[in-house]
């Protein structure tokens, strides 16, 4: 468990960050709360040349709302989503991540920038519409979460640019259900659901269905949220629809679990999610 | 017991004495010594898992920085004596033991073996460097699959041999080829009892300080007597040349009851550069090449008459040893051979052992060792044959209970349980667990679509180790004894100090030999240090595992604690003009019968021992020290019944425990705070395999669980809060009553939650899931019960 030699560099302004990472070539990496890098670093899974650790570096840190939008910093460390309680499904997600000593160091704008497909929040953000900023040395720009996972921890994020914030609408009028599987309450998640439900009525107004862990990249479940959407809800209509939860999908086995097992917890949990969006019980 | 204080000490809860240390970090391990001019090793291993090595080159990572030397295991053949040491040799049964070197010569056999050694000034540089020693192998084929190692054909792990079978080892008692053809029901199972690992959060590390002709090794070992004796065996140093010293050891479970390559390579680098050496194993290599434990296919025949009365029972284990022998990988499948059978009565016993090389790590000694094994294949048939007859499972285990007067009883195989009251455990368990109420309960659930189900073993397990000519060379064929050792002082002004052959690391004793040794010599046990785990100190002994170190090392400290009492009546007879045999120890003093208040204190006894005045006897030896060797001359046969509830989430085939009940008999306790430590500790090991921990390399041989992402041990988030409760069953073998405990979690709790599981998931059809019993598996279980074959 001894990573390989690297530099460290612990900038104090935004733009020293950016210069330094992008001076330090593709080997030089970020380091936020360490708590996916290091693991890698000590496995020498990863042997970044540098790293350029932003902890100094203000304004990444906190949760704010402006009027009907979250914004939520890059640093803002998963405990901290976890006890924000008005970000709903983003809360709830947060509360799964590992244990309190993972989801006091984590943060969100290190595991967007991961990209690993097994995390809670990515697919959290698909479902959220979420987007971040990026600040690079060219500038800023504005991705949609639906751009920002590109494969097996692979994101849109530039090897120079940092994610310095996440956008999410605030989901106030929709009801939210998150189904985490896994084997220990630490484990990342065999397969997750979160599910986001817009009543009017018992009538399923609006619905949005995020995969966690089903493929190389958080997916979107759009069968399910088109068999639901316009529907009366009831346990049937959901039961109905969880079924198309694993369409499409094409989730590799691994030690835990075989492609059909996934398939067929994608099914029930995003059941349950629903369900629980629902306030059935 | 006269020789004992009022009010004694043994049998309250204490708190550990050693807690304060540890907990607020001021434990020593082995990383916490530092040496100045150390030397750091890494170790290059193999990433083959069965391999001819073509070539080693060293010139990259010779010359890189504080790189002192590259070696391989041709470089260091010279600096072996022998090689690594397997100690059991069976009378009439020949064990294939290939010649196993610290460093790999020629050939690897498994994923992690060593293939060379790099020795540098600090310890990032050394595993740097070992990334850049180039070793060119040439593939050969390999076999992970014990069964699939004995067909014909198979690939071998050592061609010399032509087989892959180790040996083959019986022993039976009664005539069972009788009893299986006279039954009225014979049932069969083939069970496997997969691979797991120890997992010790301390991982393992070695020190090893010449000075002059003398080395000091530090290791993190449950056996530092033992570890001396083998290691001046392989290198060639006279045992007085050689100390080893246990410091602080963050957990065992029977994975540092070994003589590891490291701690051989570590002494003879010392010797070699004359320079003190050191090496802390990562945690993914203490995944790969610290061993592993159990891995056996079990295949069980029950036999009975149609009342449930047992006739007869035969196994016969496979066990996957690995790639190679190591100090006693090919005994453990054997050595819970002697509660084969449970606590039952069964006139027939039979048992086969057939060990296998794989191309995988070791297995040896895992908490348990064999017995847990034999534990869960009992108690699960005993289950499967109740079902069969149409009876209750605990009516069937009643009407079979060797009973509370028939102590001691021999069984078929001629081994003699020391005493026992299996109906008074059960009894106790079932005043806490109202079965009828659950039932109910149970069914209710499954209304609603919520599987409960509860799973019971009433088990016996064998600990103690041991009656040194039992297992020793012309016994069971060990080439070892067991005897423990003790040394008593009592210092000058009334402390003591107690030396103990034994080598605890996390049960306790510091505070339990205490306690056992204040009674007998009137000392507040706050004044009672114990010192163990180094060479240099106090007498030999044969080290902690097999949970004996209470039931033989406390015999020990009680033994030599009664002899230094004897004296210091003799000292204080002296000085109060008294008869030696008018002196009782009471309330810490030793006073004359008949007066209370003509009385000396430990500490006036002692002075006197030490500084003698002129009225004692010059006949009395000066100071106040003995010493106490004990060899039991009978193993201890502790017991219990357990009870676990789980619930099973049919849609997903996720298990949770919801109850665990545990009623243990372990003799008169000496700290009931420390049993109920080791039976929670022992309980969450079994649940771990029960439920999710498994060792598990791919076909090619590469191990898949190399972390505790993928080795999934229990948190305590998986938990529930552990019920323990305790009947009281003195064993007639040692002068404490006491039988070990350090075990009997584990060897209790496998069968519990697998027949909770398999209860609970009943009304769906399922007869049998092999351990793990992860998600994944009950799941495929459900659904092949349900439609005949997983469903997509
Ligand atoms: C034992 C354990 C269990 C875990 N279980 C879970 C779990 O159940 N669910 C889950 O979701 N996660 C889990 N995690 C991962 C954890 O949530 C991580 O903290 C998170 O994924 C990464 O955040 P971080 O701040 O630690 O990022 P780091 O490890 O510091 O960085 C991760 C990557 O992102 C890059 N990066 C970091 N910040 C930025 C930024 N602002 N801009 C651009 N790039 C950046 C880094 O360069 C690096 O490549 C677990 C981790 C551990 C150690």
């Amino acid at each position: 468990m001894i990573p390989a030699q690297f530099d460290y560099a612990a900038p104090e302004t935004l733009e020293d960050a950016i210069r330094v990472l992008s001076e330090g070539g593709p080997e030089a990496k970020l380091l936020a709360g360490g708590h996916s890098l290091l693991p890698l670093m000590k496995l020498r899974l990863a042997t970044p040349s540098l790293l350029v650790d932003l902890r100094k570096v203000p304004g990444l840190h906190g949760v704010h709302r402006d009027n009907g939008t979250w914004r939520i910093g890059a640093l803002t460390p998963h405990a901290e989503l976890e006890h924000t309680a008005e970000l709903g499904l983003v809360a709830r997600a947060a509360g799964t991540i590992a244990d309190p000593q993972v989801r006091n160091r984590g943060t969100i704008g290190g595991s967007l920038a991961h990209g690993d497909p097994a995390s809670d929040l990515p697919a959290v953000m698909l479902v959220t519409e979420a987007s971040v900023t990026l600040r690079g040395p060219d500038g800023q720009r504005t991705v949609a979460a639906t751009e920002l996972f590109r494969d097996y921890m692979e994101t849109a994020v530039g090897t120079a640019e940092v994610l310095t914030e996440v956008r999410l609408g605030a989901m106030d009028a929709w009801g939210f259900g998150y189904q985490k599987f896994n084997r220990r309450s630490e484990d990342w998640a065999m397969v997750a659901v979160s599910a986001l439900v817009k009543q009017t009525g018992d009538v399923c107004e609006d619905v949005r269905i995020g995969l966690t862990n089903m493929g190389s990249v958080p997916l979107r479940a759009h069968a399910v949220e088109e068999a639901l959407r316009g529907q009366a809800i009831s346990a049937e209509s959901i039961a109905q629809a969880a079924e198309h939860a694993d369409e499409g999908t094409d989730p590799p086995a691994d030690l835990n679990a075989s492609s059909e097992y996934k398939r067929h917890l994608a099914r029930v949990l995003c059941r349950r999610a629903l369900a629980e969006a629902a306030g059935l019980k | 017991m006269s020789a004992v204080a009022e009010a004694p000490y043994v049998g309250r809860e204490m708190r550990r004495k050693e807690d304060p240390r540890m907990i607020t970090g001021r434990g020593r391990y082995i990383d916490d010594i530092a040496v100045p001019g150390t030397l750091w090793i890494a170790i290059v291993r193999s990433t083959e898992a069965h391999a001819r090595i073509i070539s080693i080159d060293k010139s990259a990572a010779t010359g890189r920085n504080d790189v002192v030397a590259v070696l391989t295991g041709e470089d260091l053949a010279g600096d072996f004596a022998a090689p690594m040491a397997m100690v059991w040799s069976p009378p009439g049964v020949e064990i294939k033991t290939p010649e196993y070197w610290p460093v790999a010569r020629g050939e690897v056999k498994h994923v992690g073996d060593p293939v060379a050694v790099v020795v540098g000034r600090d310890r990032y540089s050394v595993i740097d460097a070992a990334e850049h020693v180039v070793v060119e192998y040439e593939p050969k084929p390999v076999v992970v699959d014990p069964e699939k190692a004995l067909e014909d054909g198979s690939p071998l792990v050592w061609e010399q041999f032509g087989t892959n079978r180790t040996h083959e080892w019986k022993v039976s008692g009664g005539d069972i080829d009788a009893a299986l053809a006279d039954a009225d029901v014979v049932i069969e199972q083939r069970m496997v009892n997969h691979r797991t690992a120890g997992g010790a959060i301390e991982t393992r590390g070695v020190l090893a300080d010449p000075n002059g002709d003398k080395i000091t090794l530090h290791s993190s070992t449950q056996i530092p007597h033992i570890l001396r004796f083998v290691l001046s065996l392989l290198l060639g140093i006279d045992e007085d040349n050689l100390r080893v010293v246990a410091p602080d050891v963050g957990g065992g479970f029977g994975s540092k009851l070994q003589v590891y390559p490291e701690e051989v390579i570590a002494v003879a680098l010392a010797k070699r550069l004359n320079r003190p050496v050191k090496w802390i194993e990562t945690r993914s290599e203490a995944m790969m090449a610290t061993h592993h434990g159990r891995d056996q296919i079990d295949y069980i025949t029950l036999a009975a008459n149609s009342d449930g009365t047992l006739t007869g029972c035969r196994a016969r284990v496979v066990a996957d040893l690995g790639a190679y022998q190591l100090l006693l990988t090919p005994f453990i499948p054997e050595l819970g051979f002697p509660v084969m059978g449970g606590c039952y009565k069964i006139p027939a016993i039979d048992l086969t052992f057939e060990g296998v090389f794989t191309n995988k790590f070791c297995t040896d000694a895992i908490r348990g060792a064999g017995r847990p094994e034999a534990t869960y294949w009992i108690e699960l048939m005993m289950d499967k044959l109740a079902d069969k007859l149409g009876m209750d499972p605990l009516e069937l285990r009643r009407k079979n209970f060797i009973r509370k007067e028939e102590f001691p009883f021999t069984t078929a195989l001629g081994i003699t349980y020391d005493s026992g009251d299996y109906e008074g455990t059960l009894d106790r368990l079932l005043e806490r667990l109202d079965l009828e109420a659950f039932r109910r309960e149970q069914e209710e659930l499954r209304a609603r679509g919520i599987y409960r189900g509860v799973g019971f073993s009433t088990y016996v397990e064998v600990c103690g180790l041991a009656p040194s000519r039992a297992v020793g060379p012309q016994g069971v064929g060990l080439q070892a004894a067991f005897w423990e050792s003790a040394m008593v002082r009592v210092h000058p002004s009334g402390s003591a100090t107690v030396f103990t052959g034994a080598s605890p690391h996390g049960q306790g004793h510091d505070t339990s030999f205490a306690q056992i040794a204040a009674d007998r010599l009137g000392i507040d046990p706050q004044r009672i240090q114990v010192i163990h785990g180094d060479t240099d100190q106090g007498p030999w002994g044969w080290g902690t595992y097999g949970s004996r170190t209470i039931s033989v090392g406390g015999e020990a400290v009680a033994r030599a604690a009664i002899r230094v009492q004897d004296k210091a009546k003799e000292i204080c007879a002296a000085l109060l003009e008294a008869a030696p045999e008018d002196i009782e120890l009471v309330d810490g003093k030793y006073r004359v019968r008949g007066s209370p208040d003509k009385f000396k204190t430990m500490a006036e006894i002692s002075g006197a021992a030490h500084i003698p005045p002129q009225e004692l006897p010059t006949d009395i030896e000066p100071g106040l020290e003995a010493t106490a060797m004990y060899d039991p001359e009978n193993f201890v046969f502790p017991f219990g019944a357990h009870a676990c509830v789980v619930d099973v989430d049919a849609e997903t085939g996720k298990v949770s425990v919801v109850r665990y009940i545990a009623v243990d008999d372990c003799g008169p306790p000496i700290n009931p705070m420390l049993i109920d430590g080791q039976v929670h500790g022992g309980i969450t090991h079994a649940i771990g395999q029960a439920l999710y921990e498994q060792v598990v390399y791919d076909d090619e041989g590469q191990l898949v669980t190399g972390t505790f992402v993928d080795y999934a041990m229990p948190t305590a988030a998986e938990l529930p809060s552990f019920e323990t409760d305790r009947t009281v069953t003195p064993s007639p073998v040692n002068s404490l009553g006491v039988k070990g405990v350090g075990e009997a979690g584990t060897i209790a709790a496998t069968p519990a939650v697998t027949a909770a599981v398999l209860d609970a998931l009943a009304p769906l059809g399922v007869a049998w899931i092999d351990m793990p019993l992860t998600p994944r598996r009950v799941w495929e279980a459900i659904s092949e019960a349900q439609n005949g074959g997983a469903q997509a």
